[in-house]
């Protein structure tokens, strides 16, 4: 890990390298300063769409400029996109039409703005979305390219994206970041941690504590929630017979849950979730609330030897 | 540049000739709603003449090729009147009339609300109200981009204004100064549960639009040769987004159907459908 920046400036980085492409288009709700989406808007004016403080226009803004050929990313904060959850499924998704939603400041990891702001069930809620695509990157390099990778994506998205510092886990690792694969860490045999956003590091250091006690993780980074990289999961159960998910989300619905229905449908192996409880955040620094919601490092590696004990 | 109306403004036998059309239109809104045993006739039959109106004069589209880059877009928000769009889409070939018995049908292109992935010169899929402002404005601002003179057009109801929404659009179109974005207020009174004064006041529609920076044009929503005047007045509006308060009846043409609250989505029985029949002029008395 070599140094640390926010997931939302890699967002902010892509929509400007996207920018020499005539097609893109950015929207904002009053949160550009935050979601990044400003970057773009400096450079290039004419083709940012400020909204006022209107989430619920703005996607069906973009809707509408996506029908007539564009490809509009649109943001603000995790929380306030759930406002337009029924624009996104009536008017973006049902129709099918290419809009990119990026939700900053998701998590409880958002901090001392308290639970307002701690969107704890956006993935879960864009993953019933049929034919929406739902990612939540671990870093800054990969927020990146995944979001230049949506100009061509064949369907609508959601992106979560984290208001705090996150380590860089993919400097001179680029070419292994690609929408729907998930991204093997290490390739211990002995329980399988697949894990998304800011705990994607926290996995990481779990699976350091492990190793000291001779325990092999194989840790994944599923930044795509949906479509889920199955395969990837098969693989794990062949290999380690158990599974962790890590997530700061809600236990409900995000990648723990998404993963349990995949088991469930497929090859069944012990699971243990790691992810916020079934509660409301508060108002505390990031780490702190990890800590609140059992999101640590000791959390996950415990987490590990239970799963490995229900084998 | 936009070529010349598909009719010829202000001359008596093309008014004739657009009420003649609304008149087929309003027999083919009540079979379809008799057929399916289900649907809106009210606000479908509220809308037909501003909807005849619009397609016969100024809307630039072509029924041969419904996905024309270059058209004028038209979005129905007030998605579950969508009998009086196919009605009028079969009318003017975008769609065929054996279409028109698909309405509610499994696998039909007339899905019960407006679908523009199910049925071809459908540019919005509709049904939920509040939506199509938005949609519009988006339209709108692609073509202003593009450097096109492509306008959007947006349908809305009256009682369709109650959702925020449409409030948020309102303001941006404002805001960025979109005089290609049009809005049709179909002002029947009428929403689902009761009168819409009863449901939740309007208000004085035509001070809050106007309040909210946009042009105001008012017609009564009957009168062809009025609507087609005032349609021509709201399109030729380029300063800014420009909005028609068109007064109207829910069920117009049909007597028992008029101002009607029951009528806003139920379907007429066989002897009410003759009777409709007859008063449509489709089958003598």
């Amino acid at each position: 890990m070599s140094g640390m920046a926010a997931t939302r400036d890699g967002y902010g980085k892509a929509l400007l390298e996207l920018a020499d492409d005539s097609r893109v288009v950015v929207l904002e709700a009053d949160l550009g300063k935050s979601t990044k989406s400003q970057v773009f808007r400096k450079a290039h004016p004419e083709r940012t769409i400020s909204c006022g403080i209107g989430e619920q226009n703005m996607l069906l803004t973009a809707a509408g400029l996506a029908s007539s050929g564009y490809v509009p990313f649109a943001s603000t904060f995790a929380i306030f996109t759930e406002r337009a959850f029924e624009q996104m499924r009536n008017g973006v998704a049902r129709p099918g039409l290419r809009v990119h939603l990026c939700g900053s400041h998701g998590g409880t990891h958002t901090g001392t703005d308290g639970s307002s702001a701690q969107s704890i069930e956006d993935l879960a809620i864009y993953r019933t979305l049929p034919g929406v695509t739902v990612m939540h990157p671990a870093d800054e390099v990969s927020t990146r390219l995944l979001t230049k990778q949506l100009v061509d994506h064949p369907s609508p998205s959601y992106t979560r994206t984290a208001r705090n510092k996150t380590p860089l886990l993919y400097e001179g690792r680029e070419e292994e970041v690609i929408i729907g694969k998930g991204i093997v860490h290490s390739e211990g045999a002995d329980v399988g941690i697949v894990a998304c956003g800011v705990m994607v590091s926290k996995a990481l250091e779990a699976a350091e504590a492990l190793a000291s006690e001779g325990i092999q993780a194989m840790v994944v980074d599923m930044h795509t929630i949906k479509p889920l990289d199955g395969a990837l999961i098969d693989a794990i159960v062949e290999r380690c017979g158990c599974l962790v998910t890590a997530e700061d989300h809600s236990v409900i619905g995000g990648l723990g849950g998404a993963v349990a229905e995949h088991l469930a449908a497929n090859k069944p192996a012990p699971l243990e979730r790691v992810g916020v409880p079934d509660r409301f955040g508060e108002s505390a620094e990031a780490e702190e609330m990890l800590e609140i919601m059992g999101l640590t490092v000791h959390d996950v590696a415990n987490a590990a030897k239970r799963a490995m004990a229900r084998r | 540049m936009k070529g010349p109306p598909t009719a010829l403004l202000g001359m008596s036998h093309d008014i004739a000739m657009l009420e003649e059309r609304a008149r087929r239109c309003r027999v083919e809104i009540v079979r379809m709603v008799h057929r399916a045993q289900a649907g809106h006739p009210g606000g479908s039959l509220s809308e037909i003449d501003l909807l005849v109106g619009l397609y016969g004069t100024v809307l630039n589209v072509r029924p041969d090729e419904p996905s024309w880059p270059g058209r004028d877009r038209f979005v129905l928000s007030k998605g579950h009147a969508s009998p009086g769009m196919y009605a009028l889409l079969a009318d003017l070939g975008f769609i065929t009339h054996e279409d028109l018995t698909t309405y509610r049908v499994k696998g039909g292109v007339c899905q019960g609300h407006v679908d523009m992935k199910w049925c071809p010169g459908v540019d919005f899929s509709a049904g939920s109200l509040g939506m199509g402002l938005s949609f519009g404005l988006g339209c709108a601002l692609a073509a202003r981009l593009d450097g096109s003179q492509r306008k959007a057009w947006v349908m809305m109801g009256d009682g369709e204004v109650q959702e925020g929404s449409v409030w948020e659009a309102a303001m941006a179109a404002h805001h960025h100064s979109v005089g290609n974005l049009k809005a049709i207020v179909d002002v029947n009174g009428i929403q689902n549960d009761d009168f819409c004064e009863v449901q939740m006041q309007l208000n004085d529609l035509a001070a809050t639009w106007a309040s909210f920076g946009w042009s105001v044009t008012t017609v009564d929503g009957h009168n062809m040769a009025d609507i087609v005047e005032a349609l021509a007045k709201v399109d030729a509006v380029d300063d800014r987004p420009a909005v028609l308060l068109a007064s109207t009846v829910k069920g117009k043409g049909v007597s028992y159907m008029e101002n009607n609250p029951a009528f806003h989505g139920a379907a007429p029985n066989n002897e009410q459908f003759e009777t409709a029949m007859v008063e449509l002029g489709e089958v003598a008395a």
